[in-house]
């Protein structure tokens, strides 16, 4: 079994490096990007300003990248009324300053996700059905593990059929340990059983994955709550991160979800999973202008290494097509 | 930001009442807060182009229904539109041949294997033997899944070699299913990135090899703007014959449903409306155009007013206020138009964001209290009818008796009843009285 471990991330790792770390991303969004590109050129080639047709198209566009109507509307106000200001309005600036607009959003939302302020550093990782919750924090387990952190998966979605075995899986692959009950299970007690023995093997990392449900469910909402409470009892401070996992091709929606689950748990982080679609990611701009939460991952493939640190300007560069950036 | 687009319409429209057609004009502004609804509800931005035009074209020179504003006909002009594009009636399921194979395809995440054991659990209810196919390789315990949700259902579930891969897995599944004598087959594939070329092969193979009768693309109703490419992409590689909406339970608004139907012309044949196994349900283009347009059943309402209110007498009324000739018999014409339209706390329901009004509505202000008024009025002669001052206290014991309440509720039904008197002597001062236009007594 160890054999089969060591040749997977080899396999891994090599082609990380093969990639490069954007290189990924890149990737993942050069659909995204090769439309937007095309577009934007189109829309910008000899506009001296951004006049009423101009704008309507700068609307679509970003629409189209569901950016969300307000996020886009909020933007391009603010894109011309730098304009109006100075001189020399070119389709160069005009792209630059829509860009900035983005950046400037994103920037304060980037803060990487640092699990060397507790031991062990407590993840409860939540989301919608669907989202990739799973998926993702078998990523982020790799992740750290390469980094030489003994890390440690619970498996708190009894609900769903088959979720354990899939963590399991993982588990297995992956060479963690993956601390399960049988289905059907109270998720809370796995959580408390997991964290108590992970305080006292004094492991780095515990990822709690738990059911995906739907934000307006309330009784599934106050589930959430109960193990958060049960995990904070075990370990002062736990769970120290609540990352709350969004799809990208999830539409307008993303912002309620991010919002009601913030209500009732308070995300600490954000991260968004398959951004190696078409067409997405614009959501991303919307949920940093109107929650305070920082974006810790980006997923823009099926690969391990396909889970990024979010970097604002990197992220903007790349869904507005500007590679050198 | 747009929940209740109704409510913004309706603002819009009060200033533009007494147009006797919808023209471009009067209609420009509120086609642009249905555009940005449909844009916040998700749906593709051509097709908000698209449909928006439609609407115009259909709506322009259309003549104002007597009861109704510019603002209530167009809105119902967007939503049987809206309807029209969603649905063309009931969809059946084709379950023809032996097995009748039926293929789930889309991306990762939309909920192909739950929809995969609803959809056994469904067509069983039907009368149908069913087994399912775990097609998935890849997915870790995505065959495990499949496997405990049969055995919950008491369902077969085709169990395939370790390492076949999907294609074989299809085609070996017929044979079991005609040993097992199963009449539909339901094959789970694995979710997949519409533009991953190999993959979008291997769903093309399984379909040469299986025949599939139905080739279903399962799609999240959160989806964003993407899906028009998600749907293209399916439907140009397999020629999808129909769409399965999931997670309708949530509040995504699903837009997406329209943006699909748009370009792949193929009907949506059910719903996903909840985690239990039991919680799939046939499409209602009418509910979807609803839950698009964010207006609850508002359109419901109109029809109901419409329906029930008729225009002569709200003039006659209107008259009457202004001359202080309103009297109890106009008091219980007004109490049967309400009751018409049904019990009032479904009125007040069907109303999007009636929390403020159900809030102002006196609560015992209900169903029972307008029939207890109605019989009151009842038990009167026609003279003390069109003239309350004479009502005294021994014909106020007689009224009461027969109408089989007390004193104290024909008393309070009077002070009721001058009080409303005064306060529309003064709202008709203001001749902001609105009673002549669709829904009477809540009218602003």
């Amino acid at each position: 079994m160890a054999m089969i471990f060591m040749r997977e991330d080899r396999q891994m790792a090599g082609s990380e490096e093969k990639r490069g770390f954007w290189g990924g991303l890149r990737e993942g969004l050069r659909k995204t990007r090769e439309g937007l590109v095309r577009r934007l050129d189109r829309i910008l080639s000899g506009k001296a300003r951004l006049d009423f047709q101009t704008i309507e198209e700068l609307e679509e566009l970003l629409i189209t990248a569901d950016m969300g109507v307000g996020t886009v509307q909020r933007l391009i106000q603010k894109v011309d009324s730098t304009l109006r200001g100075g001189s020399g309005q070119g389709p160069d600036l005009i792209r630059s300053r829509v860009k900035e607009a983005i950046v400037e959003i994103l920037q304060p939302r980037e803060a990487p996700l640092e699990v060397d302020r507790a031991r062990p550093f407590v993840i409860m990782v939540i989301g919608v059905n669907g989202v990739g919750k799973t998926t993702t924090i078998a990523k982020m387990g790799w992740m750290w593990k390469r980094e030489g952190k003994r890390v440690m998966f619970v498996a708190a979605d009894t609900f769903r059929a088959a979720a354990i075995e899939q963590l399991v899986a993982w588990g297995d692959r992956l060479g963690i340990e993956v601390v399960r009950q049988q289905h059907g299970a109270d998720p809370s007690a796995v959580v408390f059983d997991a964290l108590q023995a992970a305080k006292a093997r004094s492991l780095d990392v515990v990822i709690v994955d738990t059911a995906g449900r739907l934000h307006t469910k309330t009784n599934l909402m106050d589930e959430l709550k109960k193990i958060q409470r049960v995990a904070g009892r075990v370990q002062e401070g736990a769970p120290h991160e609540v990352l709350l996992i969004l799809d990208a091709t999830t539409g307008q929606n993303a912002l309620s979800q991010a919002k009601l689950f913030h209500q009732a748990l308070g995300v600490t982080g954000m991260a968004m999973t398959k951004l190696d679609g078409t067409a997405k990611g614009g959501i991303l701009v919307a949920l940093a202008w109107e929650l305070g939460i920082p974006i810790r991952f980006v997923g823009v493939g099926e690969q391990m290494e396909a889970l990024q640190v979010f970097r604002a300007r990197e992220f903007a560069d790349v869904l507005l097509g500007d590679e050198e950036g | 930001m747009f929940d209740n687009l109704s409510e913004k319409l309706q603002a819009l429209f009060k200033r533009l009442r007494g147009h006797g057609t919808l023209t471009e004009a009067n209609i420009q502004e509120a086609l642009r807060e249905v555009r940005l609804a449909l844009l916040e509800a998700d749906v593709h931005y051509k097709v908000v182009k698209e449909f928006i035009e439609s609407v115009k074209e259909k709506a322009l020179g259309q003549e104002v229904l007597q009861s109704l504003t510019p603002g209530q006909q167009l809105l119902k002009v967007v939503h049987q539109e809206l309807v029209r594009l969603m649905g063309e009636g009931e969809r059946r399921l084709n379950l023809s041949g032996s097995p009748a194979s039926l293929m789930l395809v889309g991306l990762q995440g939309s909920g192909k294997t739950t929809t995969a054991a609803k959809l056994a659990k469904w067509l069983r209810a039907q009368g149908k033997t069913v087994g399912m196919v775990p097609a998935d390789v890849y997915r870790p315990a995505a065959i495990e899944q499949l496997e405990q949700l049969g055995r919950m259902l008491n369902v077969p579930v085709y169990k395939p070699a370790q390492g076949e891969d999907p294609v074989s897995i299809s085609v070996k599944s017929q044979n079991w299913a005609r040993e097992k004598g199963l009449q539909v087959l339901i094959l789970d594939t694995a979710g997949r990135l519409h533009i991953d070329e190999p993959l979008m092969e291997e769903l093309r193979k399984i379909k040469v090899a299986v025949a599939p009768k139905e080739v279903l693309l399962v799609v999240d109703a959160m989806t964003g703007q993407d899906a028009v490419q998600i749907a293209q992409s399916f439907n140009e590689k397999l020629q999808i014959t129909g769409v399965i909406l999931t997670k309708l339970d949530g509040d995504a608004r699903g837009g997406a449903a329209l943006s699909i139907r748009a370009v792949t012309l193929r009907p949506i044949v059910l719903v996903g409306v909840g985690e239990k196994l039991d919680a799939l349900e046939v499409f209602y283009p009418d509910r979807m155009a609803s839950r698009i347009l964010g207006m609850g059943d508002v359109l419901t309402l109109i029809e109901k007013a419409q329906a029930a209110y008729d225009e002569k007498k709200a003039l006659e009324l209107e008259r009457k206020l202004r001359k202080e000739e309103f009297t109890l018999e106009d008091l219980l014409e007004q109490i049967r138009q309400v009751r018409k339209m049904g019990p009032l706390e479904d009125l007040v329901k069907m109303i999007p964001g009636a929390g403020n009004i159900r809030g102002a509505l006196d609560p015992t202000f209900g169903e029972k209290e307008l029939k207890k008024m109605e019989a009151i009025i009842c038990s009167m002669t026609k003279e003390e009818r069109r003239n309350h001052t004479i009502i005294n206290g021994s014909r106020r014991l007689r009224i009461a008796k027969g109408s089989g309440t007390t004193v104290q509720d024909v008393n309070r039904l009077l002070k009721n009843f001058l009080e409303m008197r005064k306060m529309m002597k003064k709202m008709g001062k203001m001749r902001r009285f609105a009673m002549g236009r669709g829904i009477p007594l809540w009218s602003r």
